[in-house]
This record gives C-alpha cells, structure tokens and sequence, in this order.
C-alpha cells in the first residue's frame, strides 16, 4: 500500500524530535538572557526629568557632598529628595537667570514641588532601609553606580533581589570603610585584599548581614 | 480459570469470558477501528459533547472571574482556608489511580482482563490529573506566577520551600503527569498504525500516521514496545502508591487534629484506587452499552472491578475504623473533639453520609448478583465516587472548622463559584473523554488481540 509521507519524512522526523530538545534549551536559556538584560531590567535608562540635574557637574566636579542634597539617608529608611530650597541656596545666586532653571525658579515662585521621576524605586513589596547601610560601611556607589559621572541619572544595578542577596550573603566583597562611604571616588582594593579589609570591617562593624525572608519582606 | 493459561480444556468454553466468544483478530480490530473510522457521528455523543463543552464553557468563565477578582469569590475564609480547591484537587488525583494500577500494576501481575479496558482507564487517568492539576494553580493568590513553584534560576536566587509538601505536590503531580502521558502515547501507537493503515481520508492518514511514528510492526519494532511498556510499567508502578501518599502529605504534615496522622498514606492510596474504580466502571458501564462493546468489556470484567472497589472500601472502612478508635484510646481531649465533632458538630449530617456511601451502601457488593447487575453496580459507582468526595470534604473542612481553640472556629459554605469551578472541570474531563472516545480507539486493540490468541490456542487452533 503506498506510503502516506515521503521519505524525507524520516529525517525530518529525527531532527524535529532532537531539535526540540535543542530549542527547549535554547528558549529557556534566551528568556534568562532577557531577563537578565539591561532592556528588561532597565538599568542605564536616562528617565525624562523635569530639569536636566547633573549629578556629574554637581557631586563630581563641584564636590558637593551627597548629604547636601540626600539628606536623611543616615537616619531614615528614605534618602530624600531635595526640595526646591536646597536648589535655590545656590541658584537664587548662581546661574539666576539660565533657561534650564526656569522650572526650578518656577517651581520655588508658585510653592509647587518639582515632580522629580524615580530612577531607584524598589516594589512596594520590600522594606528597605538607608540608614543601616550607610552606618555600616556600604557605599552611596556601591548600589549607585559611579553617579559622580553621570550627567544624567540613570540605574545602576538590576534592583532583583538576586543583586541584594550577592551583597548580603558575602558582604565582605563590598563594605568599605566609614569614613568613605560618601566618597564618590572611592577605588576599592581588589582580590584578596578586598576581601581582607571586608572581614575586618565586618567585625569592627558587627555587620550582620540578614538574609532571613522578614528582614525584606514585612 | 479456563481462560488464563491452563492448556487441558479443549472444547471445553468457559463461562465467564472475559473476550467473548467467536472473535479473531480481525474482528477485535474491525470491531474498534470502525468505532474510530467508520462509524458515523451519532446525536447521543454529539448531545453529550455539547453538555460536557458547556461546563467546560462555565470553567472558562469562573477561572476568568477568578483572575480578575481573586479567591475571595470562593467559600474559603479563615479558619477554612482550604475548601472546594483541595478536596476536587484530591479527588480528581485519587481518581486517576486506578487507570494507572490497571495499566502498571495489573500489566506486572500478568492480570489479562486489564487489557480491554486499560486503554480509557489510562485516559481517564490522564484528563482526571489535567483537571486536578488546574486547582492548586487556581487556588494560588497570584495564578499567574505558578512557575515560581518550580526550582529554575530566578532572579530572586530563591528555590522554592522544599521542606513543604505543596511543592512536593508539584514534583509528585508532574512527574505523574508526564509518565502517564508517555505510557498511555506509547501503548496508542501500534493502535494508531492500524488507525493510519484503515482510514481512508488523507488528513485521518496524515494525522495518524504522525502520530504513530512511523510504525511498522516488524519484530524489531514489536520487541522494542515490549521493553518500553514493561520499563514504563515499572516507572508507573511506584506512582501509583508515591503520588498519592505525597498528596496525603499535604495534611499530615499540618498539626491540627483530623490531620496530622500516620495512617493517611495508605488510607490516602486505597481510597484512590477506590474512587478511581469507581469511575472507571461509571465511565466503563455506559460506554460498552452505547457502543456494544459487551464482548469486550464482559460481564466477568464488571465482576472483577466490583470485587477491587469492595476490597478497596474494606481498606478504606479499616482506615475510618482505626481513626476512630485512635481518637479515643489516644485520650487527648482535640482528637477525641475531632471525632465528636465528625459525630454530632455542624458537617455530621455529611459525615454519616460519608459513612453509608463508603462503608455501608458498597457492602452490596458481596452479593454476586449485585455484581452482575449493572444498573445497580452504575449507581453504587456513582454512589462511592460521591462518597469519596464526601470523605475529602470531611477530612479538610471539619478538620480546619474547628481545631484547637474555640475562638478561631468558623465555618465554610461553599459559593456558586465553588461549584461552578468543580462543575466545570467536569466539563473539561468529559470534553476530553469524548473527544477521546470518538478520535482514538477506545480499547487497546494490541492487547486484546493478544486474548483471542490465547483463546483461539486451547480451543485447538495454533
């Protein structure tokens, strides 16, 4: 009785059945990719602000301290984010009349906050807490990437808690000392000797470095 | 018995077959292909049909509300937590064991009288765990993030709770799933090959000739489904005790009274393989009626379900006995609370229900013309079905109403919703049984053809 497929059925069969596996495989190694991707994540998008802040002009090259500006983040859970006035003690004297502060000017003149974009927001979901970080020995660039050089803000890091976790369960790779911590410059050591400095400051610290669910998710 | 293996009977016919009398090979397949190919479609399964994609109509509805509003349109609140969903997730998974002890357990025994009805067992084994496996994703406060329950390389670098039986659930259901499917494909397809070998339109050709995988059945070919199914055999056998008892699991492990016992596992196990013979004679008792397959799903095959569903009960009766008796020697005043609560509490009246479905109403089946009589044993099957819910509503809704303190007591009433989701998986199964029942052969053709040799060798032809 004729046959029903033509004989290259048998081959592509055998490569349909193997290719699957390979596909399979291949999917799920693709979607983690995407996940794990700065287009998914959105890390280094430079969100639409209302004025054009430059953190690279004013942290970097001006040097002015991130607690100028940020100014519960040793403190509080919630950095902050600077009113208009902070704005104005230096811009009702320096670049008074510049287009790009109209907003600024505006925005003090009509008592209405400047309705600043959050670049750094995690889900509603977990609880976290400035103060304990700043207190014991993690970095402003640590989670923020080199912001000193950035002319526009943009994300530094994933903000999965896969990227907490790295830091939580070895903090001795990222703790810096103290007195560096608002330092947007600070180089740390690498290798061996990070990892050296990092444990001795666990100590001195009593950095505990909680992991348990609770800790995050209240 | 004359038909299983004894060579001195010739001429000698026995009278309680279990193929009947007259068939060769070419009638076995002619007689379940042309259910397949050429009979024509009747009204009485396009109206079932209808029926059934209905409900499943209504199941596509609830679950949409269900997205859309959450759980809270179910009965379920504090201290019932666990309502409806669990007790359909149980009895769906309960019912699917028995098809996969026929096909398994039964293929290892050597038992020959599985082989005319392990092909829609198997299948209702297979829709039974589709539509088991819908409730514990449905029952989730975020259905759409089921796969979280699935240990993957995630972006939080969290595996799930392993200490917990809800993800033992999913490994057991899964792997049950999977390994059903697979024994059940593979057995389909010689039988799919005769399908390809008899249709006469293309697409029916097409279709069941990819399907069965380009067989020919040639020895090498025949040697080698020998091997696969005594290997899949041997990977379902352990199933049909594990899936089960890792279902129990998902109560023992709790503390409250009612729950936390040792005896669930293989109370849990026998009650499946009652239930799941139940159904398979609801399913089993109509189906030869309709299609006039009383020769190959014979009178002597009803018989010998009634007997397992007898023996099962009397496993399952054992467990509800020592339960309580347990309650009471033990002397601690929660379980002994628990009992009396069963006895005279607010759920009594479903639990002497319980008792006479499971316990008292199948004792009938000691009596051989009950047995033999099949609209009686049609509604005694239907009767210990119910009864097995009974039993899984008792067990999760008493327990959890009324546990240690008085003041956290509360109860559950089922919603419409409740219903419409457990009625429309029934919707979903029946779908899929006729789709089955009028796209596939029914009964394994391969395996019944391998009676009629045996029959035909001691009646003298070789």
């Amino acid at each position: 009785m004729p046959q029903i497929f033509h004989r290259s059925t048998n081959f592509i069969s055998r490569l349909t059945i193997y290719g699957a596996v390979v596909i399979v495989g291949a999917l799920g190694l693709a979607l983690y990719t995407i996940a794990m991707s700065p287009w998914y994540t959105e890390q280094n998008v430079k969100r639409q602000q209302p004025v054009p802040f430059s953190h690279r002009h004013h942290a970097g090259e001006l040097g002015i301290d991130c607690r100028y500006c940020h100014t519960s983040v040793e403190k509080s859970s919630f950095a902050g984010v600077p009113p208009t006035q902070t704005c104005m003690t230096c811009h009702s004297q320096i670049w008074t009349n510049a287009s790009m502060l109209e907003p600024v000017r505006a925005s003090y003149r009509d008592d209405k906050s400047l309705e600043w974009i959050r670049v750094n927001a995690l889900p509603d979901f977990v609880y976290f807490d400035h103060s304990i970080h700043v207190a014991k020995g993690v970095g402003c660039t640590t989670c923020h990437g080199q912001i000193a050089e950035m002319p526009l803000t943009q994300r530094a890091g994933t903000l999965y808690m896969s990227w907490c976790l790295e830091c939580h369960r070895q903090p001795e790779k990222y703790l810096r000392p103290k007195s560096e911590v608002f330092n947007p410059y600070y180089d740390p050591p690498s290798g061996a000797k990070q990892l050296e400095l990092g444990k001795k400051l666990m100590a001195e610290y009593h950095v505990q470095s909680l992991q348990t669910c609770s800790t995050c998710h209240r | 018995m004359a038909s299983e293996g004894s060579h001195n009977t010739v001429g000698i016919v026995d009278p309680d077959p279990i193929i009947g009398p007259g068939h060769t090979f070419e009638t076995v397949t002619d007689k379940i292909s042309a259910i397949v190919l050429t009979r024509p479609v009747t009204p009485g399964w396009v109206f079932g049909l209808l029926i059934a994609f209905s409900a499943l109509m209504l199941l596509n509805l609830t679950i949409t509300l269900l997205m859309i509003k959450g759980v809270g349109i179910w009965g379920i609140r504090v201290p019932t937590a666990w309502g409806f969903a669990i007790v359909n997730f149980v009895w769906w998974i309960g019912i699917g064991h028995a098809g996969t002890l026929i096909s398994a357990i039964l293929l290892l025994l050597h038992q020959k009288w599985r082989t005319s009805i392990n092909r829609f067992a198997e299948a209702m084994t297979l829709f039974a765990v589709m539509c088991a496996g819908m409730f514990p994703l449905l029952h989730m406060g975020r259905p759409w993030l089921f796969f979280y329950l699935m240990p993957y390389p995630n972006p939080m670098w969290t595996w799930p709770q392993f200490r917990s039986p809800l993800v033992w659930d999913v490994f057991a259901v899964s792997t049950y799933l999977t390994v059903s499917l697979l024994f059940w494909f593979v057995g389909l397809i010689p039988d799919l090959a005769t399908l390809r070998d008899r249709a006469k339109h293309k697409a029916a050709k097409m279709i069941y000739g990819m399907l069965s995988m380009g067989w020919r059945g040639s020895a090498v070919h025949w040697s080698r489904y020998e091997t696969a199914s005594l290997l899949l055999a041997g990977l379902a056998t352990p199933l049909v005790v594990s899936v089960h008892t890792v279902v129990s699991f998902d109560f023992t492990i709790g503390i409250i009274p009612g729950w936390h016992t040792t005896i669930f596992p293989p109370y849990f196990v026998a009650g499946a393989i009652y239930s799941g013979f139940a159904m398979v004679l609801t399913l089993a008792i109509p189906i030869r009626k309709f299609y006039h397959l009383e020769d190959l799903v014979t009178a002597r095959h009803l018989d010998i379900m009634a007997k397992v569903m007898l023996a099962t009960g009397l496993i399952v009766a054992y467990g509800y006995l020592i339960e309580a008796f347990l309650a009471f020697y033990s002397g601690d005043q929660y379980e002994i609370y628990m009992m009396e609560n069963r006895f005279h509490g607010p759920y009594a009246p479903l639990y002497w229900m319980l008792i006479s479905c499971n316990i008292i109403i199948p004792q009938l089946l000691w009596s051989r013309r009950v047995r033999r009589n099949v609209g009686l044993l049609f509604v005694l099957s239907l009767v210990v079905n119910m009864g097995m819910w009974l039993e899984r509503f008792v067990i999760i809704v008493i327990s959890l109403s009324r546990d240690f303190i008085p003041s956290s007591w509360g109860m559950y009433y089922p919603t419409r919703w409740d219903w419409a989701t457990y009625i429309g998986t029934f919707g979903l199964f029946f779908t899929l049984f006729f789709l089955f029942i009028r796209f596939l052969p029914m009964i394994s053709i391969v395996e019944v053809r391998g009676l009629v040799h045996e029959t035909n060798e001691e009646k003298g032809h070789s």
